[in-house]
């Protein structure tokens, strides 16, 4: 610890134990004891406590307290700092002596206080003794102080954060009781345990044949959290020794604590110790499959598939569990069943599937959102079940959809009811087409795929879509486009998608003039990625070029909503670099052509919006990469224009961008940056079209460097970072001229270098005035870029997050407060 | 009584406590759609369609029947479906309760030809409103004379040879021109208005309440009680914010039964949906450079779609299309729209005060983006300009500035109709059109309450029973698995159809009666219990205007005076001098005890099934006590049975 904190701290530690002197902000607290926890590791605690005599009198001064004058504050703070000392065991001996630990955590400590009652106080005990506990002798002050039976009932404590840290702690003490033990022989009997870890395992026993439903569920969480994080071979005698009594929850009707038993089960499966094929638990995880109710299983379900390891029965069934609401749902609507075999051993399940599908609107929802949600996590997987049942899925994806906008029409009852419940039902429209979009990634037969771009377009097309319905119609409809299966031997876009695009661009149209602004946003959104992917195919061109839509994303450039704007932005950004931006029969089309560039520019100019700028910034970016036609006419025109309006933009993101377009730029007039890594492989060298001298010179001409230098004092850091590199790649890159030529007038660079002072310290209204290469090389090389590169690197509070200001402002606050109180008299 | 088999232009009667009141005098207009259009220009088109002959050639039809691609229409003036006449006799009617514009049409029709003599209850918006719809009506049919009349194919020999839809049209006898403007008026003089909240006493025996409904300006539904039975009558409501004022939903609770009419015709099109379609279509067919028409009603939704399309226009870049509104009563609709601001929504009304016209079409109007003009002819013509978007009406399209419209427009590919109003079917609408190149949009906006609202409704509000028209008991026939899609609550809802009677499920319990106050001074209360007084009232219950009143009892006949004429008062029957009731119980042991104090000796009791037999054998006298009866049982020793009397009476006690 520096001199100057030691200094600090015992005022601050007078302060903190002072009834009178409240300290006003939680935030502080915290901060001091995380910056005690880097001392601590760094050191030895004892060490510390020796050289600062005033942590000690903290500590006993809180417990000397008048109990209506602890703070619950400092008395939560107080314990944590505790336990962070007492973690080494030198310096729990040295606390120990002066009976300070029994004080804080025994029995006749803040445990019998009024303070109690706060929940904070309740959290920072267990905190202090979670630290603590982290050697022997910790672990006997535990079982000694009585504080185990108090973590037994912090369990049930009606403060979740409390509950939670409570079940936490004992796994952790059953844990590190066990570690010693476990070195020795591999796997003792429970009966020859520790008496800590035998008490923790016989509660855990009483709790889980307890009749309430509460207790049940505290001793599957403390088991749950014990199985996911300790994989030690004692873990296999514990759960031998539970597993009977966990098996026969399974007998109660209705299973208590479902869903902390799925919890439990899985994490006894993912546990490396079962590896090895554990019959017992793969019987009770197919029993529980099979009574749980559908909602319930579900997780249980999906757990089971993502095993690593898992008999190939279990996971059938598990699988078939997960299919069933969709096969339900086929069976109702009078679909095929899928595939026969799959679903053989599912009969039993069906009808308490159906029930629930049918007993409610908002169960039928759930249920449905459910498995459509937990499909859609599995398809990506490797542990996606084989055979992947393609077909079934989608057609139940389809009438999903059909039923939701009613344009199924099953003939039996179940299915009537299910429109009825489903109908006009966006949730479940969404999870349908999220798992449709996923859908496209698999491989299905191309015939099913029309009856997909069907629903698809009447999702699309209807007026009953709500904007966030089409967002996902969108992009399911961009997965299929872009992945749909062709025919062997297709080529192009495959037999299906130019008859859809035909279809799909008079929707988009009447979409790009929805009065609601996220359709549009969403359509826009929608086109840009397609032009993107299919702007060379000559099927697409022809349905876009013959379409409105390139006329009507024009004229969304000056949509009154700033997103809008960004978006149809950068949808004509691509549509123009793939020379898509307007129909080339139709009147106006070389004005259109010449005057994007100008719409744009005037957009980065006056949108009142950071984002459409943003967007024309990026989109210019592109442009220069890519060499469009329009900017290659003159480049250096459009470059210093661009840069003009960027450098006064407010938005540090538009500004940001014109650094990203100059880098473009430069590297394809000075050529690339020099790789980083020497390993890295060397692009070929792009000799610059013109001498260096020249290249320079062009570049004072376009005031590059003036955007350049005011940028690296910019007040917004990644500004200042990307300016900062820029500089320095232009250094290294006019390294070969520096012997050129000195600059003929010293005076010039003196002039520019306190321009530029002036410029760090804020003062920006000077120009830099015309620069002459020379001078700018000169002021490049006298500037310190590395270690302002440096200190751009550190986060801008790395001053004040030192201890020192920490301990200065918690004083300071104090000393104001007690300024407050003065006036008041 | 069920007069209209349309459940959203409803005409029902209601007998409710000897009074008869007609709920709402819907007219239905969907018969028009059976008849040519009325062109304001000849239009060369119609005139040369050829007349319709039967299979076998007979052509006796042809003068009356046209046909056009496929469709045969009547020739004649248009005519509507009225409400049922012979099923009540109307004449009875003691008022007309109507709960928005759209559902007093018929209103002529009963007043003016049925002998009704009572009155007609409305807010005033509903009726300056409806007003305007019904001139607007007769204006269209009036100034297109057509001097034939078709009344052979009526004939029901006929009817059935001909083919669908004039085959299956039904109740063609009941149909009948258009009233004139005469009747319109001495119909509306008939109105009295009244405000939301308003309590009307009918005949003091029933009271009338309208509430706010949400649906349209001034429109309401209507609460109809007595003192311990209250009926609710709902009718085009709306839950969703548009301009009119929100809908009182509270005031429904309680409810004995609650008669529901006027839902959604298009249950399965959200309304927000169907704007966003209605306005996308629309700037697509001006930036193509076509013209849209919008057949609409003067009042109503078009309001909406003002103030949709004033916040639309702009970002569609449509500042400089021009929007024309063109309707007899165009200039008093946007006109009276802003004045009514007490009826309209919180956020409207606060506008008055700012001061702001409540509806921007204001704006609209002065900025010269919307024109309106009671007719295409005259100033339209001057200014008229292409690209356009025209509302005008009749939403049948039969009759209207929209004929001249369809006929102009309608062969081009690049102009649309849009269709708005879920009134009419939009294909039975352009029948008489066909073959039309131009572009149909149906986006029928109706905001009336849909399946889901009313279930939500109805459990919020809980009524005994629910009574409404048979179409909502069953899913549409169109869609007949969607079972989402018709009022589902316990009990089942009772329905009716048109031509219908039905009786409603009351039960006649209580009735309110008035004391007079020398009356009420006069009574004795007695507490029985805490909380309970009971008093014997002897009076003469005195009924007039369906109003009960307890008067005092005459006085005991004086003893004979001299006088020997009587006054006509005096016919009320004398009373007798009233004995005391008496009530409480005879406890025997205690009975026994009193009977020896008074010297009775040799008393034995006996236990019968209903009581005791108290024994006094000395006396050869039996008491026999039982719940409800004391005997005393003694042989001609009226001495003795006076004296057992009073002991018995010591321990009842007397009102």
């Amino acid at each position: 610890m520096d001199p100057e904190c030691s200094r600090l701290l015992p005022a601050l530690c007078a302060v903190l134990v002072d009834p009178r002197q409240a300290v006003a902000d939680d935030t502080c607290l915290e901060k001091l004891l995380d910056w005690f926890r880097t001392v601590t590791e760094a050191g030895s605690s004892l060490l510390l406590l020796q050289e600062n005599p005033c942590l000690v009198d903290l500590l006993s001064h809180v417990l000397d307290l008048k109990p209506q004058d602890v703070s619950p504050r400092v008395l939560s703070f107080s314990l944590r700092l505790a336990g962070t000392f007492a973690a080494q065991e030198d310096c729990f001996e040295y606390l120990q002596q002066g009976k300070l630990l029994l004080g804080l955590f025994g029995e006749a400590g803040p445990l019998s206080w009024a303070v109690w009652s706060v929940p904070t106080v309740r959290s920072g005990w267990i905190q202090g003794l979670k630290s603590l506990v982290q050697h022997p002798s910790g672990l006997h002050f535990l079982g000694d102080s009585g504080a185990v039976d108090a973590l037994f009932s912090l369990q049930g404590d009606s403060s979740l954060f409390v509950a939670s840290a409570a079940s936490q702690l004992l796994v952790h003490v059953l844990a590190l009781s066990m570690q010693g033990k476990a070195k020795g022989s591999p796997s003792p009997k429970g009966n020859a345990w520790p008496a800590c870890a035998q008490k923790i395992v016989a509660h855990v026993e009483a709790s889980l044949c307890s009749a309430a439903v509460l207790q049940v569920t505290q001793a599957l969480n403390v088991l749950t959290t014990t199985f996911g994080r300790c994989h030690s071979p004692w873990t296999e005698v514990l759960w031998g020794q539970l597993s009977p009594l966990v098996a026969h929850l399974l007998e109660s009707d209705p299973i208590p604590a479902a869903h902390s038993l799925v919890d439990l089960l899985l994490s006894v499966a993912r546990s490396p110790v079962f590896a090895s094929a554990d019959c017992a638990l793969w019987e009770t995880m197919a029993r529980m499959l099979s009574c749980l109710s559908p909602t319930q299983a579900g997780p249980l379900a999906l757990g089971t598939l993502k095993l690593q390891h898992c008999p190939q029965a279990l996971r059938s069934q598990a699988f078939a569990v997960l299919l069933q609401p969709l096969v339900c749902i086929l069976r109702a609507t009078a679909q095929a069943p899928g595939p026969p075999g799959l679903l053989d051993e599912t009969v039993e399940g069906d009808s308490m599937t159906v029930d629930t599908l049918l007993s409610s609107k908002s169960a039928c929802v759930g249920l449905l959102c459910q498995t459509l949600a937990h499909l859609e996590e599995l398809q990506p997987l490797p542990q996606c079940p084989l055979p992947w049942p393609q077909t079934l899925l989608m057609e139940a994806v389809v009438i999903i959809l059909r039923l939701c906008d009613g344009s199924a029409a099953p003939s039996s009852s179940e299915g009537r009811r299910l429109c009825g419940a489903l109908a006009g039902c966006v949730r479940v429209q969404r999870a349908a087409l999220g798992f449709l979009g996923m859908l496209s990634q698999g491989t299905s037969s191309w015939e099913l795929v029309p009856q997909v771009f069907a629903i698809l377009l009447e999702t699309l097309e209807s007026p009953a879509s709500s904007p966030t319905v089409l967002k996902k119609a969108f992009q399911a409809t961009l997965h299929w486009l872009l992945d749909t299966p062709k025919p062997p031997g297709c080529l192009g876009l495959g037999p299906h998608a130019p008859l859809f695009l035909r279809e799909l661009f008079p929707v988009l149209q009447k979409r790009l003039c929805s009065p609601c602004w996220e359709v549009r946003d969403s359509a826009l959104e929608f086109l840009t990625h397609l032009s993107a992917c299919w702007g060379g195919e000559a099927d697409f061109r022809e349905a876009l070029l013959a379409s409105e839509v390139p006329k009507l994303t024009w004229q969304l450039l000056r949509d009154p909503e700033s997103y809008v704007r960004a978006s149809a932005v950068t949808t004509m950004g691509q549509l123009s670099s793939q020379g898509l931006q307007a129909a080339s029969n139709s009147p106006g089309h070389s004005e259109v052509q010449q005057g994007l560039v100008g719409e744009l520019l005037h957009i980065l100019s006056v949108d009142s919006e950071g984002f459409p700028r943003r967007a024309v910034a990026r989109v210019f970016t592109e442009w220069l990469r890519n060499s469009h036609a329009d900017v290659a006419r003159d480049t250096e025109w459009f470059v210093a224009t661009v840069l003009q309006m960027v450098s006064q933009d407010l938005d540090w993101e538009v500004r940001a961008q014109g650094l990203e377009l100059v880098q473009v730029f430069l590297a394809q007039t000075l050529g690339q940056p020099n790789p980083p890594c020497p390993y890295a492989v060397a692009l070929p060298k792009v000799t610059p079209p013109s001498p260096l001298p020249e290249v320079l010179q062009t570049l004072c001409q376009m005031q590059i460097f003036d955007f350049a230098f005011r940028a690296l004092f910019d007040c917004d850091r990644p500004v200042a970072q990307k300016a900062c590199d820029l500089l320095l790649f232009l250094r290294d890159k006019t390294a070969p001229c520096s012997g050129l030529q000195e600059p003929g007038n010293s005076s010039d660079v003196a002039s520019v270098e306190a321009t530029l002072e002036r410029w760090q310290a804020g003062e920006q209204g000077q120009p830099l005035g015309s620069l002459e290469p020379e001078v700018v090389l000169a002021a490049l090389r006298s500037m310190d870029l590395e270690g302002l590169q440096g200190r751009l690197a550190e986060s801008s509070d790395h001053v004040e997050k030192s201890p020192q200001s920490l301990l200065q402002d918690m004083l300071a606050t104090v000393a104001v407060l007690e300024e407050n109180v003065a006036d008041c008299y | 009584y069920c007069l209209s088999g349309h459940p959203t232009l409803p005409c029902n009667i209601l007998k409710f406590k000897s009074t008869t009141i007609m709920l709402d005098c819907g007219l239905d207009m969907t018969s028009a759609l059976n008849f040519l259009p009325l062109p304001l220009v000849q239009s060369p088109r119609l005139c040369n369609l050829p007349g319709w002959s039967l299979k076998d050639g007979n052509a006796f039809l042809d003068k009356e029947l046209k046909e056009c691609s496929g469709h045969v229409f009547v020739d004649s003036v248009p005519e509507f479906c009225l409400p049922e006449t012979e099923l009540i006799d109307l004449s009875t009617v003691d008022v007309i309760l109507i709960s928005n514009y759209h559902c007093m049409m018929a209103l002529p029709y009963i007043t003016e030809h049925t002998g009704f003599t009572g009155t007609v209850y409305a807010t005033e918006p509903t009726v300056q409103i409806g007003r305007l719809l019904m001139e607007e009506l007769v204006n269209f049919i009036e100034r297109v004379p057509k001097a034939q009349s078709a009344p052979l194919w009526k004939n029901k020999d006929i009817q059935r040879l001909l083919p669908s839809p004039l085959k299956d049209a039904v109740e063609v006898s009941t149909w009948r021109r258009c009233y004139s403007m005469q009747e319109v008026n001495s119909a509306l003089s008939k109105i009295q208005l009244v405000g939301y909240s308003q309590k009307i006493e009918l005949f003091g025996v029933v009271q009338v309440t309208p509430l706010s409904s949400g649906y349209a300006l001034g429109s309401s539904n209507w609460i109809i009680q007595s003192h311990y039975e209250k009926v609710s009558y709902v009718s085009g409501s709306s839950l969703l914010t548009t301009h009119p004022q929100p809908m009182d939903q509270a005031s429904l609770k309680n409810s004995d039964v609650l008669i529901l009419t006027g839902l959604t015709q298009i249950p399965t099109a959200n309304p927000d949906g169907m704007v966003g379609e209605f306005c996308s279509n629309l700037a697509l067919t001006v930036r193509n450079g076509g013209n849209v028409l919008v057949p609409c009603y003067p009042s109503g939704v078009i309001y909406d779609l003002l103030e949709c399309l004033y916040q639309y226009i702009d970002s569609a870049g449509l500042s400089s299309i021009p929007f024309y509104f063109i309707s007899p009563v165009a200039n008093s609709s946007l006109e009276f729209s802003q004045i009514f601001a007490e009826w309209l929504c919180h956020n409207k009304q606060s506008k008055v005060y700012l001061p702001e016209p409540p509806f921007p079409h204001a704006e609209l109007i002065q900025t010269n983006k919307l024109k309106h003009y009671p007719s295409i002819h005259g100033d339209f013509s001057n200014d008229f300009r292409q690209p356009c978007v025209v509302f005008t009406g009749h939403p049948s399209l039969r009759f209207g500035d929209v004929v001249h419209f369809m006929e102009l427009w309608g062969k081009s590919s690049l102009n649309t109709v849009i269709f708005t109003e879920p009134d009419f079917s939009y294909l039975e609408a352009l029948a008489p059109y066909q073959p039309l190149a131009m572009k149909c949009i149906y986006c029928p906006i109706d905001t009336r309450l849909n399946f889901i609202q009313v279930s939500k409704l109805l459990k919020e509000v809980q009524p005994l029973h629910v009574v409404c028209p048979e179409q909502y008991t069953q899913p549409p026939p169109a869609q007949s698995h969607r079972m989402d899609l018709m009022i589902d609550c316990q009990p089942p809802p009772m329905s009716y159809r048109r031509a219908e009677v039905l009786a409603l499920p009351f039960k006649r319990r209580y009735e309110k009666i008035e004391i007079m106050p020398e009356l009420a001074d006069s009574l004795v209360p007695m507490e029985i219990k805490p909380g309970i007084s009971l008093a014997t009232v002897s009076a003469v219950l005195h009924t007039k205007d369906n109003k009960h009143m307890l008067q005092p009892p005459p006085r005991p006949v004086q003893p004979a005076s001299g006088k020997k004429r009587k006054r006509v008062s005096d016919d009320v029957p004398d009373c007798k001098v009233l004995k005391p009731l008496l009530s409480g119980s005879i406890p025997v042991e205690h009975f026994v005890q009193t009977l020896e104090k008074h010297g009775f000796s040799d008393i034995k009791v006996e236990d019968t099934a209903k009581g005791h037999i108290v024994l006094l054998q000395e006396a050869e006298t039996l008491i026999q006590i039982e719940e409800d009866s004391t005997h005393i049982i003694c042989d001609n020793d009226e001495m003795l049975r006076v004296r057992l009397r009073d002991l018995v009476l010591k321990f009842l006690q007397k009102f």
